[in-house]
C-alpha cells in the first residue's frame, strides 16, 4: 500500500513543519476541541482515519443493510421528509383550527401535543390538574374531544403522530374510533403513538404505572396493531427527551437503543415473533448544535440498530432492521435572549437532521423559551424546512457527506462509544434495570450539569446569552392560553357524562378490569370503553387500581 | 463560623416532568454552599408547603415549564402565609413569559428567573436577600 505510506509520511511531515510552525506563531483557540460527547476532535481528518473502513460492510447502499446511508433507496429524491410540526393547545376546537392552518401552509403530517392531564390520565376536573388544562397541549377528556380535534381532517389522507405514552392505548383507541366514524378502515390509518414509557422514567416524567405493567400495555399495543393497524408505528423510541434532559449525543443514542432492546425483549417474552412487530418500531431523536457530531450520530444510530436487530435478535426481514426516525430541533438550545437568533439555530439543526437522513422533522419556533409558539413563529419554522427542501439542494443526492474522513471517523466513534454504554447496561441486566437503579438518570444529570457549567465558565459560547449580549426589550408577542379553557373543558366533560349511557360505561370498564387482571389484550376493551364515552380518567383509573402507580426515586448527585 | 447554612427546597409543582433545570439548580446551590432538598416532580402546593415547614427551609425555589405557574406559584405563597410562615423566600423559574412576571411578584414570588439565567445570579440573589440572617 504505497498510497497509505505516502499519506502517513506526509501527515507526519505536515505536523512537524507547517502545523508546528503555525502553532508556534499563534496557538489554537483552545487546548482541546471536543464534541458534546467528549470526543476529542483532531485538527484534521485524513484517509488514515478511515483506513479500515469496509465500504460494503460499514456503509453499503441506501435502503440496504446496514442502512448507514439511509433507509430508502431513493431518500429525498423520491419524496422529502414529512414536515410535521408538533402542535396542540387549549381546546380541541382551537387546535383543530391550527391543524387546518398548518395543512394549508403545506405541512404534510400532523403531530398532536396533549396537555399534561391527558398525558397522565386525569380528567380536566381532577384536583391535581389545576392550572394545567390546555396549557402545554390540547385537553382530551373523551372521544367527544377527539371527534372535534380531527373534524374535517380525513384520517385516510394524513398521517398523525401523537406524543402520548402512559395513556397511549386510550388515545390510540380514540383515534381508531374517530376513523370508524369517518368510515376509514383501520388498516388505512398511518401515524405513530410515542408509547415509549422507559424514557418517561428517565427524562420526561409522564409515567403512571410501574415498569412491568407499563411494558404489558405497550406489548398489547404492538400485538393489537400488527393485526389491525398494519401501517401504524406502534412506538417512537425516543432519545429526544433524554437529550433535552441533558445527555450527550452518545448517551442519547446509547440509552435510546438500550430502551429499544428492552421493548424488543419484552415483546418476544410476550410471545411475539420479532419480525411480526419490529418493522413498526420507529425512533425519535433530537438534533443539537454540533453539526458534524449530529450528522454522524444519525448515521451511527441507523447502523447500530440494523446490527442489533439482525445479529442480536436474528430478525430476518429488512424492515425489521431499519431505524426510521423523526427529529426535532433541540428545544434546550433556544435562548430567551435575542429570540430571533433561534430561527438561525433551528435552521442549522434542521439541516443536520436532513443530512442525517431523517424521515420526518419538527422545527422549533423562535419564541419557545417563553411559551408555546405563536402562529407567526410556527410559520417561520415550517418555512425553514421548506427552504432546506426546495432551495438548498441537499436532498438531491443521497447522504452527500458520506466518505468525509471526519464524518466517517465520527460515525465509527459514536457507534463504539454507544455500544460501550449498551454493553454496560446489558451487564446491569438491561434498560429497565439501568433505569430502576438510577444509572441513566445519573449519567444524564451529570452531563446536564457539566453543560451548564461550561456555559457559565464561558467554555461554551451561546450567542446572545454569555457573549454578544445586548440590552433588549422584552419579547411579549406570544401565544396566550385563556384561563377560560379550564372552565370550558370542565363544562364539556359534564355534558359528556350526562349524555352517555351510564350502564354501558360501567359494563365496559368492568370488562377492561377483567382483561387487566388476566392476560387478554387490553386494546379491545379500551376501544369499547372509549366508544361508550368513558373518560380518559376513568379508563386510566381502572388500570391504576390494578397496577398501582410508579414513584420516582430522586437523587441529586 | 456560627453561621447556619441556608436551607433551600427546590420543588416541582403541578404535573410537569421537565426537571433538568430543577436538578441543575439544586446542584449549583449545593455547590454554592447551601443545603438543598429536592422534592422530585408532581408535587401539589400543599405537599410543597408541608415539606418546606417540616424541613424548616429558608428558601423555596419553584420550577414549572408547563405553563401552570400563574396558578401554582401564588398558591404556594398563599398556603405558606396561611400556615403563618412569612419569612420564607419564594422564588420561581421555568418557561415563564415576561407578561406574567409582575403578577407573580405581586403574589409574593420574590424573583422569577427565565431560561438562560446563570446559577451564580440565583445564588447571589439568595445570599443578598438572606445575608444578614445567616
Amino acid at each position: 500500500m504505497k498510497g497509505k505510506f505516502d499519506v502517513e509520511k506526509e501527515y507526519g511531515r505536515w505536523q512537524e513543519t507547517a502545523l508546528k510552525k503555525a502553532l508556534e506563531r499563534s496557538p489554537e483557540r483552545r487546548k482541546s476541541f471536543q464534541t458534546t460527547s467528549n470526543i476529542d476532535l483532531k485538527p484534521v481528518y485524513t484517509p488514515l482515519d478511515i483506513e479500515g473502513l469496509d465500504y460494503l460492510k460499514e456503509l453499503g447502499f441506501p435502503g440496504e443493510y446496514p442502512f448507514t446511508r439511509g433507509v430508502r433507496p431513493t431518500m429525498y429524491r423520491g419524496r422529502f421528509w414529512t414536515m410535521r410540526q408538533y402542535a396542540g393547545f387549549a381546546t380541541a376546537e382551537e387546535t383543530n383550527q391550527r391543524y387546518h392552518y398548518l395543512l394549508k401552509q403545506g405541512q404534510t403530517g400532523l403531530s398532536v401535543a396533549f396537555d399534561l392531564p391527558t398525558q397522565i390520565g386525569y380528567d380536566s376536573d381532577h384536583p391535581l390538574c389545576t392550572g394545567e388544562v390546555g396549557k402545554c397541549g390540547v385537553a382530551i377528556d373523551s372521544l367527544a374531544d377527539m371527534e372535534i380535534l380531527f373534524e374535517k381532517i380525513p384520517l385516510d389522507k394524513v398521517s398523525t403522530s401523537m406524543t402520548i405514552n402512559a395513556t397511549a392505548a386510550i388515545l390510540l383507541a380514540m383515534y381508531c374510533a374517530v376513523a370508524e366514524e369517518q368510515g376509514v378502515p383501520l388498516d388505512h390509518l398511518r401515524g405513530t403513538v410515542q408509547n415509549d414509557i422507559l424514557k418517561e422514567y428517565t427524562a420526561r416524567g409522564t409515567y403512571i404505572y410501574p415498569p412491568k405493567e407499563s411494558m404489558r400495555i405497550i406489548t398489547d399495543i404492538f400485538s393489537y396493531s400488527k393485526d389491525h393497524l398494519p401501517q401504524w408505528n406502534t412506538i417512537s423510541i425516543s432519545g429526544y427527551h433524554i437529550r433535552e434532559a441533558g445527555s450527550s449525543a452518545v448517551q442519547e443514542v446509547a440509552f435510546t437503543l438500550a430502551n429499544g432492546i428492552a421493548y424488543v425483549e419484552a415483546a418476544i417474552a410476550a410471545g411475539l415473533d420479532v419480525d411480526s412487530f419490529a418493522g413498526r418500531l420507529s425512533f425519535f431523536f433530537g438534533v443539537h448544535n454540533n453539526f458534524v457530531e449530529e450528522i454522524a450520530k444519525f448515521r451511527a444510530a441507523r447502523r447500530m440498530w440494523a446490527r442489533i436487530m439482525r445479529e442480536r435478535f436474528g430478525a430476518k426481514q429488512p424492515t425489521s432492521w431499519m431505524l426510521r426516525f423523526h427529529t426535532q430541533t433541540a428545544g434546550c438550545t433556544l435562548t430567551a435572549q435575542q429570540p430571533d437568533n433561534n430561527v438561525v439555530r433551528v435552521a442549522f439543526q434542521a439541516l443536520a437532521a436532513v443530512l442525517g437522513g431523517t424521515q420526518s422533522l419538527h422545527t422549533n419556533s423562535r419564541d419557545e423559551a417563553f411559551a408555546l409558539p405563536s402562529e407567526e413563529s410556527v410559520t417561520i419554522a415550517l418555512r425553514t424546512q421548506q427552504i432546506i427542501a426546495h432551495e438548498s439542494g441537499v436532498g438531491d443526492t443521497i447522504d452527500p457527506l458520506a466518505g468525509s474522513y471526519a464524518i466517517e471517523a465520527l460515525t465509527d466513534k459514536i457507534e463504539n462509544k454507544a455500544f460501550e454504554y449498551i454493553n454496560k447496561i446489558d451487564e446491569m441486566g438491561g434498560g429497565i434495570k439501568a433505569i430502576e437503579s438510577g444509572f441513566m438518570q445519573g449519567e444524564i444529570a451529570d452531563s446536564a450539569y457539566r453543560y451548564q457549567r461550561e456555559i457559565e465558565h464561558k467554555e461554551r459560547i451561546v450567542v446572545g446569552l454569555n457573549e454578544f449580549t445586548a440590552e433588549e426589550t422584552p419579547f411579549t408577542d406570544i401565544l396566550k392560553i385563556s384561563p377560560q379553557v379550564e372552565r370550558y373543558q370542565k363544562e364539556k366533560l359534564d355534558k359528556v357524562r350526562a349524555q352517555r349511557d351510564p350502564q354501558k360505561v360501567k359494563d365496559a370498564l368492568e370488562k377492561l378490569k377483567q382483561a387487566a387482571q388476566g392476560t387478554d389484550n387490553l386494546m379491545p376493551p379500551i376501544l369499547e370503553a372509549v366508544k361508550r364515552y368513558a373518560t380518559l380518567g376513568e379508563i386510566a383509573d381502572v388500570l391504576r387500581e390494578i397496577y398501582g402507580e410508579y414513584k420516582e426515586h430522586t437523587i441529586i448527585t | 463560623m456560627g453561621k447556619r447554612k441556608i436551607r433551600v427546597l427546590i420543588a416541582k409543582p403541578g404535573l410537569d416532568g421537565h426537571d433538568r433545570g430543577a436538578k441543575v439548580i439544586a446542584r449549583a446551590l449545593r455547590d454554592g454552599g447551601m443545603e438543598v432538598i429536592y422534592t422530585g416532580i408532581r408535587q401539589t402546593p400543599e405537599q410543597i408547603v408541608a415539606t418546606a415547614i417540616q424541613e424548616g427551609v429558608d428558601v423555596v425555589g419553584l420550577s414549572c415549564l408547563s405553563g401552570a405557574h400563574n396558578q401554582l406559584f401564588p398558591q404556594v405563597v398563599k398556603l405558606l402565609r396561611k400556615q403563618g410562615v412569612d419569612d420564607v423566600l419564594v422564588i420561581g423559574g421555568g418557561i415563564i413569559p415576561y407578561d406574567d412576571i409582575p403578577a407573580l411578584k405581586k403574589a409574593g414570588i420574590a424573583a422569577v428567573f427565565q431560561p438562560g439565567t446563570p446559577t451564580e445570579e440565583i445564588i447571589t440573589f439568595i445570599n443578598e436577600r438572606l445575608g444578614d440572617h445567616h
